[in-house]
């Protein structure tokens, strides 16, 4: 993975210093709490239920076991031992200190690990594929594209204060597992006919309260404009973008109000003063980006048995591997899941000792590196399958194995009303009811793949539109209710969930679940998936059968 | 702390006179000597104004934040101060006006930031092509000058760095 040389070091260390000097004049009093907010927000310090949450950056959801190691023992001497990680590849703290920040972040540093621009109406962390590198469907490694965004992106100097903020995802492979259509701007890398790399440019998507797919700006950008082209887009956006609404002040409020072929003018009259400028990235700085991203020395294993008999028959096994273990490119490697969804515990969250334990695992078997995945997992991308027994067992004592991948239990949820100051309810309660309701693993599998996605307010940031199924917490006379979308969809065939009727209350929550799952049980036909039977049928037989004569009574009019 | 300008990272005298202006821009009389006015002012008496820089008095506009910058693009180079508004220094387009008036309309002459300005804008300000700081009163200017060396490198091109990184990093 990318190494900081010493001026990408002295970048990051400097960015501490002026941050240890805003903290400083902040608790002396010379910079006001308005002056400082936007300040510390660059930094990924928001002011929360608790206290001051930090939100550390993880380009591209990379780690390596080393950072991950220092995360865990940030979480125990800062924080209160855990940290949660998020869907837009983040970690969040729950607990820190106001003062004892800038120790924080220089900590991070010397790990090359950063808060930088992790909030704040700028441009915010890049987000990729979980399986860069590693994935047989992949057209270029999106990875080293991320880290030259990334580069470009840090202090920016004139996009520190854009109309809201901006959010950037890049996909590699023929499917998007970075939900690139809900992003401000959406890179897709292709190749054209003379295999020469380029990118398929999508901007104007995102959740929140308009929930919008981003739109398609250009077929094919080389690569080389990469950096032009989106420093076109964003200046458009900054000039033109809404200040007046925070909630239209999103980018994908422009390209609607403008009109995406008429918003992809505007950037190009823009574009054709910047392009072929000195901003043209060059073929060796992409390829000094791009050696970092080589691939580990894979050994051949094509021809090693991946378990003996015992182990195959051992249903407990069999189960995790054919939900958490996926393909790999390598014959004879794989890519292991390490589920942060075990049932009682919030979604997303890691302990300090799973931090740790995930990270010897990451040396042990997977080249020491480690990526967060949007589904707030933590991924070993590099697993010799005839370790796959090994490191179940170890996994699972630690927590680490539930066999739940991509079933109903892996579920994205958002800190919500616990944590967040911004929730208009719950969400963390809700996501272990649905789990205790559903907790027969059997079931579990014969329901099959199911994405229910649960956000605590309208900034999605749990991603409820993108659900099969999704949940909202909404606030109605100052109590918390919940709206359920279903026939959401990210990747490729992305799609906006429906309201199916009025608001549940948290009590009745598992049961309309669990009503709408066995309706699809009894339409779905053989394989089909949730969001297919949806799009099939129509919502009107869930919406039957989400509600009895008891739920219906006590939903809220 | 009284309101101060930052010019070349020092505190100097402000020359400029502003004049108060209210709807009727006709009965405008501006008084000798460098004055600074609306770019509104500017573009409804652009005739009047030009017959006044000919005969060798300066002057400067000021933009607000929603001010689109072509508007006077073909008049740049009468221009000795551009004045660039931040009523809230959240507010960032008038960090790519100031790209644009020196990247594109090669504006050379004092650029300055006025309004909600103060030491933790002044690294990326000076990047986007300001080098004069109007910094109101209250606030420590003389303190704010540390802020240009912030970071001692920097990613992107842009006003003060015609080359990005990349392109002296592998140099």
């Amino acid at each position: 993975m990318y190494r900081y040389d010493k001026i990408d070091h002295a970048i990051v260390q400097a960015r501490v210093t002026q941050f240890r000097d805003q903290t400083r004049r902040h608790l002396a009093g010379t910079l006001s709490e308005d002056e400082f907010r936007p300040l510390r927000l660059q930094n990924g310090l928001y002011i929360q239920r608790h206290g001051p949450m930090l939100r550390i950056a993880i380009p591209y959801g990379m780690l390596s076991s080393i950072q991950l190691r220092t995360l865990g023992d940030i979480t125990r001497r800062y924080d209160r031992g855990y940290g949660h990680f998020t869907t837009r590849q983040n970690l969040q703290l729950n607990w820190v200190k106001l003062p004892e920040v800038p120790d924080l972040l220089a900590e991070l540093a010397a790990v090359e690990m950063h808060a930088i621009q992790t909030s704040g109406n700028c441009i915010r962390n890049v987000t990729s594929d979980k399986f860069a590198g590693i994935a047989a469907d992949e057209i270029a490694d999106p990875r080293p594209w991320g880290e030259l965004v990334r580069q470009w992106s840090t202090f920016h100097p004139e996009f520190a204060y854009l109309p809201r903020k901006f959010k950037i995802a890049i996909s590699g492979a023929t499917e998007d597992r970075a939900a690139i259509l809900v992003h401000d701007i959406g890179l897709q890398l292709v190749k054209d006919a003379a295999g020469e790399i380029g990118f398929t440019v999508y901007a104007g998507g995102g959740l929140g309260r308009t929930p919008l797919l981003g739109q398609r700006l250009k077929e094919f950008l080389p690569w080389q404009h990469l950096l032009t082209y989106c420093e076109a887009i964003v200046r458009v956006y900054n000039r033109y973008g809404r200040r007046d609404n925070m909630y239209k002040a999103r980018i994908k409020i422009l390209v609607k109000a403008t009109g995406a072929a008429e918003f992809g003018r505007q950037v190009d009259e823009e574009w054709a003063h910047i392009k072929d400028g000195p901003g043209t990235l060059t073929a060796g700085e992409v390829d000094r980006v791009a050696s970092q991203f080589s691939a580990p020395d894979y050994l051949d294993f094509s021809s090693a048995p991946v378990t003996n008999e015992a182990q195959a028959s051992d249903k407990a096994f069999t189960r995790w591997v054919e939900r958490n273990v996926r393909d790999h490119k390598i014959p004879g490697y794989a890519a292991v899941t390490l589920s942060l969804k075990q049932p009682g515990l919030a979604p997303g969250d890691a302990s300090a000792d799973q931090m740790e334990i995930a990270a010897t695992l990451a040396d042990e078997y997977s080249f020491g590196e480690l990526r967060v995945s949007h589904e707030q997992n933590l991924i070993l991308a590099d697993v010799a399958k005839k370790e796959l027994y090994a490191l179940w067992q170890k996994a699972k004592a630690a927590g680490l194995a539930s066999p739940t991948i991509g079933l109903l239990h892996d579920m994205i949820v958002c800190p919500g009303g616990d944590f967040c100051s911004l929730a208009n309810a719950k969400s963390l309660p809700i996501a272990e009811a649905i789990q205790e309701r559903f907790s027969d693993l059997d079931y579990l599998h014969d329901i099959g793949e199911m994405e229910l996605n649960i956000s605590g307010c309208m900034n999605s940031c749990g991603h409820h539109h993108l659900g099969a199924i999704g949940i909202l917490g909404v606030d109605k006379g100052g109590e918390e209710w919940y709206q359920v979308t279903i026939g959401g969809a990210q990747g490729n065939n992305a799609s906006i969930g429906q309201v199916i009727g009025r608001s549940f209350a948290a009590q009745d929550v598992p049961d309309a679940i669990e009503r709408l799952i066995d309706a699809y049980i009894a339409l779905r036909h053989a394989d089909e998936k949730f969001v297919d039977t949806v799009r099939r049928l129509g919502l009107q037989p869930f919406r039957d059968a989400a509600y009895n004569a008891v739920l219906q009574e006590r939903a809220y009019a | 702390m009284r309101e101060q300008l930052i010019k070349n990272r020092q505190c100097v005298s402000d020359p400029w006179q502003t004049v108060a202006v209210g709807d009727d821009f006709a009965g405008v009389v501006l008084p000798p000597g460098p004055v600074l006015i609306s770019a509104e002012l500017w573009l409804a008496r652009r005739a009047d104004w030009l017959v006044r820089c000919a005969s060798g008095e300066e002057i400067g506009v000021s933009l607000a934040p929603a001010f689109a910058v072509e508007k006077i693009a073909d008049d740049i180079s009468w221009f000795s101060l551009i004045a660039v508004e931040f009523p809230k220094f959240a507010d960032g387009r008038g960090y790519t006006t100031a790209r644009l008036l020196r990247e594109r309309y090669s504006y050379t002459k004092e650029l300055r930031a006025v309004g909600d300005v103060g030491r933790d804008q002044l690294f990326l300000l000076h990047r986007v092509g300001f080098d004069a700081f109007l910094i109101p009163a209250g606030r420590d200017a003389q303190e704010a000058i540390g802020a240009f060396d912030d970071f001692p490198e920097v990613y992107q091109a842009a006003t003060d760095q015609t080359l990005p990184l990349f392109r002296r990093r592998t140099a």
